[in-house]
């Protein structure tokens, strides 16, 4: 089991008041993301549940029991850290080991579960060795070993995977993505990079100045964004904010096109731009382009529109699928 | 090509490095091959070809004996460190793990203290020395030792502490561990190495002390220092008997030295955790 709710809970540092009062409810088994960009209170929300901080306000309950004032210990949660945290002056096995060494089981127990969590986690041959002898990908991997040995209700992850290079946190995310359907345990993952939160989610919460902006499936809220923050926020590249005639003429303060959903032309078309750089990425082109009366505009294109700095291209946002928002930044309803 | 001027580089270095160590250890090289020749030769000039005798550490045992103050040493370095370490290590750990506002002002009014002149507090320490019955005492000495390098053992170990990673304290609490396993299983054996270089520089420095130890001591709590300058008396100089003095004085300090040499580097590097 491993429901997490939290009623109301604050947060304030001295004068700053970091999460004003957040309500929200993460069900057993689900993976859920918090994402939001630095300073939004992402890891503090995080470190809440954990008990690593305590609430100003509010309340935290864990499968139903308030564990509000509970210890973090008592709490059965485990987390991974942004720094793996592992200690440095233990072997692998030691690491992996430590907690169910402080829960004081069998020394039998122990070597099992130690060994069955190295094998799942490939680290087998690595059990003798110290951290500092070990890559990044593998540190992360103990640090995870660490946690699944311990059977926690819920996996609290803080920006697991923001130490490793590019090719390494694509494999990591496929393997806590493994993980996470092997296990069947709650997890709750905090990241800044909107692609881990759209590839791992079942649910993602967008933070934004410690406010709950919206919870939802990754495609609900790429599909449906419930304001201008969201919107900008879940999509890469970003959505295309048009003010002026054009919105007013879609009887909205902003309308929002995503690049990809605008259908590009070298002989007609609804808008006029310049090419300003052409990104190719091989399948696809990103051109970020400078249109004329509305200003710069990214637009996603198939790998064989051939288009050079300079060009001149027509564009015509697909009607069907652009986003309206009135002057409060609030979507309207279609 | 590329290797050879790594190559020609790297015999500039070495050489350099040996230069500026030759440089370094000059005096005391000086010192110890003064103490191998015959007095004549050692106020006949510089020169670096001695006699080869070993007289002058004859005459200097069996004038005064070498021993009690070697003890006195022992006993003033290790104790003061040991009595410094009790006090320093419980508040760098506090300054290091709860600072609050004003942490750094007092870490910054301790270290005011090591800028005062010494001589500037000579008269009323040395009253209350003499009024406390501490004069010429072992207890006094460890104490007054204890007491001017307690700031730098507080910094030093302020500076390791606050190199241990919060996280991995953290990471310890959500494993299961409580107080006292956090620091007996995460905390000590992440600081001993800390602890350790902060322990030999401070025997080194208070072995070497000796402003204090000369004035505050005569004869019963006389350490080597104190047994250095008898030798340089009234009656005049004797410099092949002043650095044999010196050479038994400083030995076993440069012989441990020598040995924690790694231990005093290791302390220094000490915490690259990720």
């Amino acid at each position: 089991m491993g429901s997490i709710t939290l009623q109301k809970v604050s947060k304030v540092f001295g004068e700053a008041k970091v999460i004003p009062s957040i309500d929200l409810e993460i069900n057993n088994g689900e993976f859920v993301v918090f994402v939001g960009p630095s300073g939004c209170g992402k890891s503090t929300l995080l470190r809440l549940i954990a008990g690593l901080e305590d609430v100003s306000g509010g309340h935290i309950l864990i499968d139903g029991k308030d564990v509000t004032d509970a210890a973090p210990a008592e709490r059965g949660l485990a987390m991974v850290f942004q720094s793996y945290a592992l200690y440095p002056h233990m072997s692998v096995r030691n690491n992996i080991a430590f907690p169910l060494k402080m829960a004081k089981l069998d020394k039998a127990i122990i070597d099992k579960k130690v060994t069955d969590a190295a094998r799942v986690l490939n680290l087998t041959d690595y059990l003798e060795r110290r951290p500092s002898q070990l890559s990044g990908g593998q540190r992360q991997r103990v640090a995870i070993g660490r946690a699944i040995v311990r059977e926690p209700s819920a996996f609290l992850f803080d920006e697991p995977l923001s130490n490793l290079d590019a090719a390494l946190r694509g494999t990591m995310r496929l393997e806590i993505s493994d993980l996470h359907h092997q296990l069947k345990t709650t997890m709750v993952y905090v990241t800044h990079d909107q692609v881990e939160a759209m590839t791992m989610a079942d649910k993602i919460v967008v933070l934004n100045r410690g406010n709950i902006e919206q919870v939802g499936s990754p495609l609900e809220l790429y599909k449906s964004p419930r304001n201008l923050f969201v919107a900008g926020f879940i999509g890469s590249p970003h959505m295309n904010f048009v003010n002026g005639a054009y919105a007013q003429s879609k009887s909205a303060k902003t309308a929002g096109i995503r690049p990809e959903h605008l259908n590009l032309s070298k002989d007609s078309g609804l808008w006029t731009g310049t090419v300003k750089v052409a990104e190719h990425l091989g399948a696809d082109t990103f051109l970020h382009l400078d249109v004329d009366g509305i200003g710069p505009i990214t637009a996603r294109v198939g790998g064989e529109f051939g288009a050079q700095y300079g060009d001149r291209v027509y564009l015509t946002p697909d009607e069907a699928k652009l986003h309206r928002f009135d002057d409060k930044g609030i979507a309207l309803k279609a | 090509m590329a290797r050879n001027v790594t190559t020609r580089h790297k015999i500039t270095a070495t050489v350099a490095a040996w230069i500026v160590a030759l440089i370094i250890f000059f005096p005391i090289l000086y010192t110890i091959i003064t103490s191998i020749k015959t007095e004549p030769e050692a106020i006949a000039g510089f020169s670096l070809w001695p006699s080869g005798t070993f007289e002058n550490y004859i005459t200097v045992q069996t004038q005064r004996d070498y021993l009690k103050p070697f003890m006195n040493s022992v006993i003033l370095s290790v104790g003061s460190t040991i009595l410094a370490l009790i006090i320093a290590i419980p508040s760098a750990w506090a300054m290091a793990f709860s600072p609050t506002k004003r942490t750094k002002d007092i870490l910054m009014w301790m270290l005011s203290t090591k800028m005062m002149p010494a001589v500037a507090v000579l008269v009323p320490i040395y009253l209350l020395f003499r009024d406390f019955g501490l004069l010429d005492s072992r207890i006094g000495l460890t104490v007054m030792l204890t007491l001017i390098n307690l700031p730098i053992v507080v910094w030093m170990l302020y500076t390791y502490f606050r190199e241990i990673p919060g996280e991995i304290l953290e990471a310890a609490r959500m494993d299961g561990a409580g107080l006292w396993q956090e620091i007996v299983y995460v905390l000590t054996p992440m600081a001993v190495p800390g602890i350790a270089s902060t322990l030999l520089l401070n025997i080194i420095l208070a072995w070497n002390e000796s402003f204090w130890t000369i004035r505050l001591s005569t004869t019963n709590a006389a350490p080597l220092t104190a047994f250095i300058a008898s030798f340089s008396s009234p009656q005049g100089l004797f410099w092949a008997k002043l650095s044999a003095a010196s050479t038994m004085a400083i030995a076993p300090i440069l012989i441990l030295g020598w040995f924690s040499q790694k231990q005093l580097v290791r302390g220094l590097t000490f915490g690259a955790v990720k």
